[in-house]
């Protein structure tokens, strides 16, 4: 009897809009789900709000001068998004980066990474419905920004490498303060960690939610906390080492289902172990030069490089084409938020997850618009 | 495996089919591949135990109008071996058409998406072929390319 | 000593009006209607004073300061949203059921206000003491889920619909362990009246029903959190979702009125739990019982905001699971455990 109920009610599937203002979404984006009733069948995702031509615009400017534009990137994450582009140049010009400039290019590198990782882990909580970790996390973060602040003038978008080096050493008091916070965070870290992670609720939510294979990630080509939540460690600090990395003691997280709890966990874990770094970073830094020795009208040699970095969302890699003269030919940015936007539909297709689900899905990849369009 | 070692066990299965690129600084393993066999040596290149390139990483296209050429650059990665390969095909300018790698590596779709988008490269084989960043409206003017003159953009008049 | 002076009023009138001819029912209808108009204010001074609570209780959950500049302290900050709200535009949209749209802010008012009339603020001060009490505050809260069946169906938006269903789902299914909690209180003191289970319940804290009742107490505030829609219940109204459930379409005036009845029904349920579990207005009685009583309100209030601070919400079939596979047959083993335990003292 029941099936002749069911199979005289008519079901449709339907279009749901997650506009691109939602208060979910991180940022402008557009999710479209197929939905049959409760359930999400599909997404695809439409991006594009955001896109600025950061490429186009790079081929009219010097390359000292495309410093800042790179911050507006990731723009939660402003220092390693400075870092791959230096990097990338001083790779086509084979420049030796100084000592000290190293080891302050790692510190600043690894306080943006905690800084971003508690971004994440605010907006995750306040995903599932637990907006006080929100405010916890940006007020962590405030003390960094403040340690920013104190060395290179600005918070957020802040310009602070250079091609060959850095632009400003530490002031005075900067290791007293980066210590106090060192030692501030490390047991707010076990009270958050007690916060959110040891909610049952919160676990509830998260485990088993927007499984990505090992076998789709790398067919997908996700890369960072994503990556590793999948099971697959692999992290261009340890992986492919660069800059002053070999020297630091740390580990890589890795998760083991590739559900959004995983790639929680991962991130949460990295904030630990980039404490730890800057810790080290902090005791072993030598006294030195800040710059290389470059020309002041920089010319890179006729070539091409494509130099991959570990920003906290993933790596993001820069494809450089030169033809020797002061502006870039072409220079393409490969962020790993475009890419793991596109790994969205193969998270949540066919899964049998509700709407909830889908705007945690989207909060555990922890994407930042201003990466996926450029 | 080193970039010699790459160069020759393709050599081996598809001499005469692809040119090596010498690119200063020379970090780099590039190939450029002709329109026959593309298809056929990506295949060969993710499947082979010994190449296993696995990970797409990036497809970007370079606008070259002097030698009236549009460049289709794809980044390669084998996590299995730790060695990376950079394939390159050449489009005509007037009519840029590309064989995609996308029925081969699911990654590069958005990253091919892109390219059409920006550059108005055609890729055959596509799934779904159409317009990533731009808006649905916009002409068919493409912003990486050279030529694209932001004065004489005229967009489309209000309904 | 005000119960003196209410008794000396209501005589007074009683004999004045009595002298002047007026019949008696007509005089105890109008003595109920002031009843239900001081009840009425009540409520709307414990509203205001629990939203401003509310946001307080936020900011400094969350290290911020909350509101600050209106009154001493933001104490004036609702009365001045109050008057924002008034003097907001009030949308109607075009194809809604006008009537049903119309009215069902106010409906949801009027189960709350019933149910107070029997709440123990003091010894003598209870509206009525009826001797049903809290089966008839248990039949008439059910009828809030009319009130949002009202505003959801009205509303003629599907997403409102399922967002009003989903609530009504969730308060049906989570009346059941509400119900059953209590059982075990009222086969305790051996009386449904409101005022002689708090009569029932010693003097000292020990001797109130929480501490014998401790898996009844609990059950009872989780299942009275579901039914106040609040976190980690809250998953209909405030998941950040698609729709804001059944109140998407309402604006200005009428949404203040659901936003208003949230908090006069998360008030009932403390004042409720209080006079359950927590003795109610003992040790004192007269005025300093009536504060007594409002301190541990406010007390179980508190605890319902710090709930909705700091945890994460349920996804709807969590939810369900929880309130059918977990709470009811925990409420089961709380009233055989009772029952048990009460053939064995005889």
């Amino acid at each position: 009897m029941e099936t002749a109920v069911l199979d005289r009610l008519h079901t449709e599937e339907f279009l749901v809009n997650m506009g691109p203002q939602h208060p979910a979404t991180h940022g402008v984006l557009r999710l479209i789900l197929k939905m049959d009733g409760e359930q999400v069948i599909s997404v695809t995702p439409d991006i594009g709000f955001l896109h600025r031509n950061f490429e186009k615009i790079c081929e009219n400017r010097t390359y000292p001068q495309i410093m800042p534009y790179t911050d507006r990137l990731d723009y939660v994450a402003a220092m390693t998004n400075n870092w791959a582009y230096a990097r990338t140049v001083e790779a086509l010009m084979k420049v030796e980066v100084p000592k000290r400039a190293e080891y302050l290019r790692v510190i600043f590198g690894e306080l943006q990474r905690i800084a971003s990782h508690l971004v994440f882990w605010g907006c995750m909580g306040g995903d599932t419905g637990a907006v006080s970790p929100f405010l916890y996390g940006l007020r962590e973060r405030e003390r960094i920004l403040d340690l920013f602040e104190m060395t290179c003038g600005a918070r957020l978008t802040v310009n602070y490498y250079r091609i060959g080096g850095v632009s400003k050493d530490l002031p005075a008091g900067f290791h007293e303060k980066a210590k106090a916070f060192v030692k501030y965070f490390k047991p707010k870290l076990k009270e958050y960690a007690e916060l959110l992670s040891g909610n049952v609720i919160f676990q509830k939510r998260m485990k088993g939610i927007g499984n990505l294979s090992q076998n789709a990630a790398l067919a997908l080509a996700v890369s960072g906390p994503v990556l590793r939540g999948s099971g697959i460690r692999w992290d261009l600090r340890k992986d492919e080492p660069y800059s002053v990395y070999p020297e630091l003691q740390f580990e890589v997280p890795v998760g083991e289902r590739g559900d959004a709890w995983d790639r929680y966990l991962v991130r949460f874990k990295e904030m630990e172990q980039s404490l730890q770094i800057v810790e080290q970073a902090l005791d072993q830094i030598p006294p030195g030069d800040l710059l290389a020795k470059i020309p002041k009208v920089l010319r890179p040699p006729k070539g091409e490089v494509y130099v991959r970095t570990e920003c906290p969302r993933g790596e993001l890699g820069f494809y450089l084409v030169s033809d020797g003269s002061t502006k870039p030919y072409r220079i393409k940015c490969r962020s790993s938020c475009f890419v793991h936007v596109s790994a969205l539909p193969e998270m949540l297709d066919h899964k049998g997850h509700l709407i909830a689900d889908a705007v945690v899905t989207l909060g555990s990849i922890d994407i930042v618009l201003g990466e996926v369009d450029r | 495996m080193t970039k010699e070692d790459i160069l020759a066990r393709l050599k081996n299965q598809f001499a005469g089919t692809f040119e090596v690129q010498d690119i200063p600084p020379g970090t780099e393993t590039t190939v450029k591949l002709s329109p026959g066999k593309a298809r056929e040596i990506a295949e060969y290149l993710r499947d082979d135990s010994y190449l296993r390139f696995e990970v797409p990483l990036c497809a970007s296209g370079v606008d070259y109008p002097p030698e009236n050429k549009i460049e289709v650059v794809y980044h390669l990665f084998s996590l299995a071996h730790r060695h990376y390969i950079t394939l390159k095909y050449y489009a005509n300018r007037a009519n840029p058409v590309v064989p995609s790698m996308t029925p081969v590596w699911a990654g590069f779709n958005w990253h091919e998406r892109e390219i059409f988008d920006l550059l108005g490269v055609k890729f055959e084989g596509h799934p779904d072929l159409r317009r990533i960043l731009l808006p649905e409206d916009w002409l068919a003017v493409y912003p990486l390319r050279k030529d694209f003159a932001y004065e004489t953009y005229v967009p489309m008049p209000p309904k | 000593m005000i119960a003196n002076l209410v008794g000396r009023i209501y005589a007074f009138l009683l004999g004045l009006l009595i002298r002047w001819g007026l019949p008696r029912p007509v005089f105890d209808f109008g003595a109920m209607i002031v009843a239900g108009f001081v009840v009425a204010i009540f409520i709307a001074l414990v509203v205001l004073y629990l939203i401003w609570m509310e946001r307080k209780v936020s900011a400094h959950i969350q290290q911020r300061f909350g509101p600050m500049w209106t009154g001493w302290h933001g104490w004036l900050q609702t009365i001045a949203d109050a008057v924002k709200l008034l003097m907001k535009e009030d949308l109607t949209p075009t194809n809604v059921d006008k009537a049903v749209f119309l009215t069902a802010p106010f409906v949801v008012f009027v189960p709350s206000i019933m149910a107070y009339l029997v709440i123990p603020f003091s010894a003598t001060w209870i509206v009525r003491d009826l001797n049903i009490g809290i089966l008839y505050i248990f039949a008439i809260t059910t009828l809030v889920v009319i009130a949002i069946l009202m505003g959801g169906w009205s509303s003629n938006n599907k997403y409102s619909l399922l967002g009003g269903m989903r609530t009504a789902a969730q308060i049906i299914s989570y009346e059941v362990p509400l119900v059953l909690s209590i059982l075990g209180v009222v086969m305790l003191s051996g009386t449904l009246s409101m005022n002689g289970i708090v009569q029932a319940q010693g003097k000292w804290p020990w001797q109130w029903y929480w501490l014998p009742q401790i898996l009844g107490f609990l059950i009872y505030v989780t299942a009275a959190t579901a039914e106040v829609n609040r976190t980690p219940f809250d998953l209909p109204e405030g998941e950040s979702e698609l729709v804001a459930g059944f109140n998407t379409e309402y604006s200005g005036m009428k949404f203040a009125m659901f936003f208003l009845a949230e908090f006069a029904n998360m008030f009932l349920v403390a004042a409720i739990a209080t006079t359950l579990f927590l003795g109610g207005w003992q040790p004192f009685t007269g005025l300093l019982g009536f504060i007594c009583f409002m301190i541990k309100s406010m007390a179980v209030v508190w605890l319902l905001m710090v709930f909705r601070w700091t945890y994460p919400r349920l996804r709807v079939d969590q939810l369900m699971d929880f309130g059918w596979k977990i709470l009811v047959p925990l409420s089961f083993v709380n009233l055989f455990a009772t029952s048990l335990i009460m053939v064995l003292r005889k």
